[in-house]
């Protein structure tokens, strides 16, 4: 007990003396740094490893770490609509526009959020979907609104039904107590492009190392020739196309056809 | 079966759009209409963006009415002539359309105009065709002769100047009347992201007293032609086509128009505009009832388009 004692002392007094970031060193590693996709692609899982590196400067962590991972998609443009009823009609009546936000957030963490630290240290952070930065257009400014705003969260859970936002706070597994494991699941219908992803390490409410790395999600194979045709050689892409609905078309009638 | 989609950039089950494309098809060769008006909202349905629906629906389009349009001709009931003069019309229809769709969007009340012009047109068109088709039904039920043409009556528009002789459909009136409505079908058909046969079709049965079976064949001969071109538009504009879809979709539809066109020639011709007049009245009200009912949720996201 007195042993227990004497550690907790001398931490609280490296703590007071130390610089805030602590001496704790994060590594992570991703399963993959490129996700291919091909015609049978449906979705993925993104597996991250991080170790937590030690030394004789570590101060003891009596409460444990926190763990958030959080993986940001390629910025897209998103216009959210309110319906409301007019004249018998349900029609939009309001819509705002969220400019260069996430098209895809994963935000995950080995414990619920309100563990990690206080609210306007989650905030500074960005830690959790609410936290995160989705920038609106409001009239000839950009700005941010509060969480509370009703198009926000309706934004928030709207993309979460559809899987690309998620926030999940037993997402990371610590395997010892310096080593864990966060598994990204990535839809079928997860946006081309570049993806961020952050891993903080937190203890009692402060962050104690910060590590980000980026990983892409490309098309590959036919997709991929199909798609720069698309987009590079539009007139033949589209005669192509055309030309394909005549031959399927005239096949159709003369394997059918013998009347 | 998933497949992923190229230009969508999302999977879906190649077997479910397969079916799709088959059953509307099926409806496409029955009835000569393209499909487009049962086509994109389904697919939309399914989680294929807008842009992609609408683009990709077009070769599907093309693919289902030219083989219809083959064993229609091999027939010689397709109306070559008539099919070039509402062409023209429908090709001044389109681009006027396409600028009125730009316009409409700026505003931001494209969808409310798509969904009351679905509403209006099918719910007129479909309810027109149901009191006429059960009135046909029912006159030949009771023995008198069922005929539609009444060759002696004029309307107005006979009297116009322009006058050509369309051979396969038997009439003989002024090309003014013909363009307008093909212009009507190409506006229409630009704003609603549909082929226009749902117009085309009774507004030649009913106003140009065009035989049913001639009116079938030289829609889907216009709906062809019509179908290529926007393809090709949407290819080099919106760059949205995604000619997996559009295969999927195309092979299902050419299956589907082949059984359908026989099912149509077997059934009687008063029958078969009963079917389509049922088939547009309930594609009508399904919009209606979405408009009237509340949204499971008020909120809803879309990918902000860049608009020029």
């Amino acid at each position: 007990m007195t042993r227990r004692g004497l550690q907790l002392l001398i931490a609280a007094a490296t703590l007071a003396t130390a610089t805030p970031a602590g001496a704790e060193r994060l590594i992570t590693s991703v399963s993959t740094y490129r996700v291919l996709i091909n015609s049978t692609f449906t979705g993925t899982e993104l597996v991250l490893f991080g170790a937590i590196e030690l030394d004789e400067n570590s101060a003891a962590r009596p409460n444990g770490y926190g763990v958030v991972v959080t993986v940001r998609g390629p910025a897209g443009s998103f216009t959210t609509r309110r319906k409301e009823r007019l004249l018998g009609l349900w029609v939009n009546t309001d819509s705002r526009q969220f400019v260069d936000v996430p098209s895809y957030l994963a935000v995950l963490t080995n414990r619920p959020l309100a563990e990690l630290g206080p609210p306007d240290q989650l905030r500074r952070l960005r830690i959790g979907l609410v936290n995160n930065t989705l920038t609106q257009r409001v009239g000839s400014d950009f700005a941010d609104v509060v969480p509370q705003d009703p198009i926000r969260a309706a934004f928030i859970r709207v993309k979460t039904n559809e899987g690309l936002f998620r926030e999940q706070t037993t997402g990371v597994t610590f395997l010892t107590p310096t080593l864990f494991r966060a598994t990204v699941p990535m839809p079928g219908i997860s946006p081309i492009g570049g993806y961020e992803v952050e891993t903080m390490l937190l203890a009692d409410g402060n962050l104690l190392a910060r590590e980000r790395t980026a990983i892409e999600v490309v098309k590959t194979g036919l997709e991929f020739s199909l798609a720069q045709a698309a987009h590079e050689d539009r007139l033949v892409y589209g005669l192509a196309t055309a030309l394909l609905a005549l031959a399927t078309g005239l096949a159709g009638s003369l394997l059918f056809g013998r009347d | 079966m998933p497949i992923y989609l190229p230009i969508a950039e999302l999977p879906v089950n190649a077997l479910l759009i397969l079916g799709l494309g088959v059953a509307v098809g099926f409806i496409s060769g029955m009835f000569g209409v393209g499909g487009g008006f049962l086509m994109t909202p389904l697919l939309i349905l399914t989680g294929i963006p807008p842009a992609v629906a609408v683009a990709s629906v077009p070769s599907h389009m093309a693919a289902s009415s030219f083989s219809g349009a083959i064993s229609y001709w091999r027939k010689r009931l397709v109306d070559f002539g008539l099919g070039f003069v509402l062409l023209s019309g429908a090709l001044l229809g389109t681009a006027v359309g396409v600028w009125f769709f730009g316009l409409l969007r700026r505003y931001g009340q494209l969808d409310l105009v798509v969904e009351l012009s679905y509403l209006i047109m099918l719910g007129i068109v479909g309810s027109l065709m149901l009191v006429e088709s059960a009135s046909a039904m029912i006159r030949s039920y009771r023995g008198a002769p069922a005929y539609v043409r009444r060759p002696g009556t004029h309307a107005w528009f006979h009297r116009l100047p322009l006058k050509v002789r369309f051979r396969q459909s038997r009439i003989y009136v002024s090309a003014l009347p013909v363009m307008v409505i093909g212009f009507v079908v190409g506006f229409l058909g630009a704003i609603m992201g549909v082929g226009g046969g749902f117009l085309l079709i009774p507004a030649l049965i009913y106003f140009m007293r065009v035989p049913t079976t001639v009116s079938v064949a030289t829609s889907l001969f216009l709906t062809l032609i019509t179908m290529l071109v926007a393809t090709v538009l949407h290819a080099v504009e919106n760059r949205t086509v995604d000619v997996m879809l559009a295969f999927i979709l195309m092979t299902g539809g050419v299956l589907g128009a082949q059984f359908g066109v026989r099912a149509g020639q077997a059934v009687r011709a008063e029958h078969l505009r009963l079917l389509l007049a049922i088939l547009v009245v309930a594609v009508g009200l399904r919009v209606g009832i979405d408009l009237v009912t509340a949204p499971a949720d008020p909120y809803s996201v879309i990918t902000t388009e860049n608009i020029e």
